[in-house]
């Protein structure tokens, strides 16, 4: 027994060694790829030490004195987290109730348009948005929303009084949801197209033969065969439920409304980046990187056992 | 789809569901129009359209804040910047996406699985933003074109896509060059590369576009005005309401013409969008295709 096992044994080191020697020049291609990870990936989850760490300049992230979990007790019993973490669940939550369906209904309503040159015209300027920076939309949404602007010309004709829209923390949750859909409703239903493209053409005749009208067709026929792909969608979305949008966010806040909308990436940006709170704003950073990847074993987990292998990360 | 007479209620729905997607589309192309409007809008006597409220046409069409925006010397020198950051961060990426997609596109690499994790747990957890900075700084990147372009230079779901596209690349095509031959170096230059070029142009595009847009690497990198890129550049200007330099150029100039600040930053603004304006039509199929890959990943 023991004898056949390390022949076998040597049969594989020697198959591998002429796997090696074949590939050699392969293996050299990956040298590049493995020192860059090393460096400007694998260094910084290194440097998460500085959560744990009192940092000093001076003593750079590996010389600095260990401070334990200070930093994680002074998270959370500083009220100010729970006021950060509860932005940015319900705002990503606003996003995800208001933000999921419109996609689907959007795909759903192109799947109807018989004109392929107006579907295309019309999906080319839906995806328009999300081609842009948040800088750049930030900056539009300022007019949009402004004293004198567009939207509180409509208040006006209304009888209302115009509001400072993006400095009242009335309005600027929604402000952030209704700007979120206008940038990402195109280009998220393009994974619906695909999926209504895909459903076999005979289920429509067959209903068509048997008398089923349009809205018959699409709440029996189109909207069930979406139904694993939105199901699918909605789970993964679940993964990034800590990312309520940094880059929206940062352009469009102000101090009026940091009581509703600053989120853990803007809070972690202004005490580590402007404050230099090293340390702590690493303790934040951790907690949110550590949620999140617990969230996405568990999402994955949960569409493999969905049967959604296709659509599984891994 | 089999041909059926149309009733006279379909042809109501149907031309309900034209005029509705003819509301979203101006709706979404409305907001940009604003900017149009405002930036070749006159302030003159009659009231800017802008104090109007509903900013539909300009009321006097003036191309004067574009003059002044041609004589804005930082704005060309963000376009210059972020030009640079552009090519220089798309041939990198390409380059050094392509050399590390094809020996993984050998299943038979020894250690590919362990390469391959390395490179996908990146997805799903990484250092943050702190430790990321302080490596940066004590690389002595701060403020160097490196820091803007190598360490988001192989995103591992780049590599998926090319490695996926090199597996579909025909083997005998490689072992009749092998036969001849050939190394795999030559073979990777010479065969693979020419093969693949829709999926490079597509990793291109997609880095290319990501660079043109980015403003948070730049803004916490780059101290230097004369290295700084469009869009923090653009920020400035329109986000944070600093509009020193714009009106040290307006002063130095000594233009009689009166503007308003929501005229220079709405022609800052298109300024910095009518070159994605332009090419835009043009690659957005390229990214469509790139969505349908991902979605069903190999």
């Amino acid at each position: 027994m023991n004898k056949t096992a390390s022949i076998n044994g040597k049969r594989i080191q020697s198959e591998r060694m002429r796997l090696i020697k074949r590939y050699r020049v392969l293996l050299l291609m990956m040298v590049p790829a493995m020192a860059y990870y090393a460096i400007f990936h694998y260094a910084p989850m290194y440097g998460i030490l500085l959560a744990f760490k009192d940092y000093k300049l001076t003593e750079g992230i590996v010389g600095s004195p260990w401070a334990g979990l200070k930093h994680f007790e002074t998270v959370f019993s500083d009220s100010y987290f729970y006021t950060i973490l509860g932005n940015t669940l319900v705002i990503s939550l606003y996003k995800l109730v208001f933000g999921f369906p419109i996609p689907i209904l959007f795909a759903l309503l192109m799947s109807e348009i018989v004109s392929a040159k107006y579907k295309k015209l019309v999906q080319t300027v839906s995806y328009l948005p999300h081609f842009m920076s948040w800088v750049v939309l930030g900056g539009i949404f300022f007019t949009v929303f402004s004293l004198e602007g567009p939207v509180n010309s409509i208040v006006k004709l209304l009888g209302g009084d115009p509001v400072l829209f993006l400095a009242d923390d009335r309005y600027f949750r929604s402000i952030l949801v209704v700007t979120s859909i206008y940038q990402g409703f195109g280009w998220g239903s393009i994974i619906y197209f695909a999926a209504i493209a895909n459903i076999d053409p005979q289920l429509h005749e067959a209903a068509i033969m048997d008398g089923a009208g349009r809205f018959q067709r699409m709440f029996r026929i189109s909207i069930p065969m979406l139904a694993p792909v939105i199901a699918i969608m909605l789970i993964l979305s679940m993964s990034g439920i800590l990312d309520a949008g940094f880059d929206q966010i940062f352009n469009m806040y102000n101090v009026k409304v940091y009581r509703v909308a600053d989120i853990i990436d803007t809070y972690v940006y202004r005490k580590g980046l402007l404050e230099m709170n090293y340390s702590y704003a690493t303790a934040v950073g951790l907690f949110k990187s550590a949620v999140a990847l617990v969230l996405i074993v568990v999402v994955n987990q949960v569409v493999k056992r969905l049967g959604g292998r296709d659509h599984a990360l891994w | 789809m089999i041909n059926v007479k149309k009733s006279s209620g379909d042809r109501v729905v149907d031309a309900v569901l034209y005029a509705a997607m003819a509301v979203v589309m101006m709706i979404t192309v409305y907001p940009f129009w604003t900017q149009v409007v405002i930036s070749l809008d006159g302030a003159g006597a009659g009231g800017s359209a802008y104090a109007s409220g509903m900013i539909l046409w300009p009321k006097e069409l003036t191309l004067a804040s574009y003059k002044l925006a041609f004589d804005f010397a930082e704005l060309w020198t963000g376009y210059g910047n972020t030009i640079l950051r552009t090519v220089v961060g798309v041939l990198l990426a390409v380059f050094f996406t392509a050399l590390t997609s094809y020996p993984l596109a050998k299943r038979d690499l020894p250690f590919n699985g362990v390469f391959t994790g390395i490179i996908l747990f990146t997805m799903l957890f990484g250092g943050g933003l702190i430790p990321t900075y302080l490596l940066i700084k004590e690389l002595n990147m701060i403020n160097t074109l490196w820091a803007l372009v190598i360490p988001g230079m192989i995103g591992a779901f780049n590599v998926l896509i090319m490695r996926n596209f090199f597996r579909g690349i025909p083997e005998e095509i490689e072992e009749s060059a092998r036969v001849d031959g050939a190394g795999y170096a030559m073979i990777f230059f010479r065969i693979v590369l020419p093969l693949s070029k829709p999926v490079l142009a597509t990793i291109a595009l997609w880095v290319g576009v990501g660079h043109w847009n980015a403003w948070f690497d730049a803004m916490i990198y780059v101290n230097d005005p004369s290295k700084q890129v469009l869009q923090v550049i653009l920020r400035k200007i329109v986000i944070q309401n600093d509009m020193s330099d714009i009106n040290n150029v307006i002063n130095s100039i000594g233009k009689a013409t009166a503007f308003s600040g929501r005229q220079l930053q709405a022609t800052v603004i298109m300024f910095s969008i009518i070159p994605m304006l332009i090419v835009y039509p043009f690659i957005q199929k390229y990214f469509v295709k790139g969505v349908m890959i991902g979605a069903i990943k190999g």
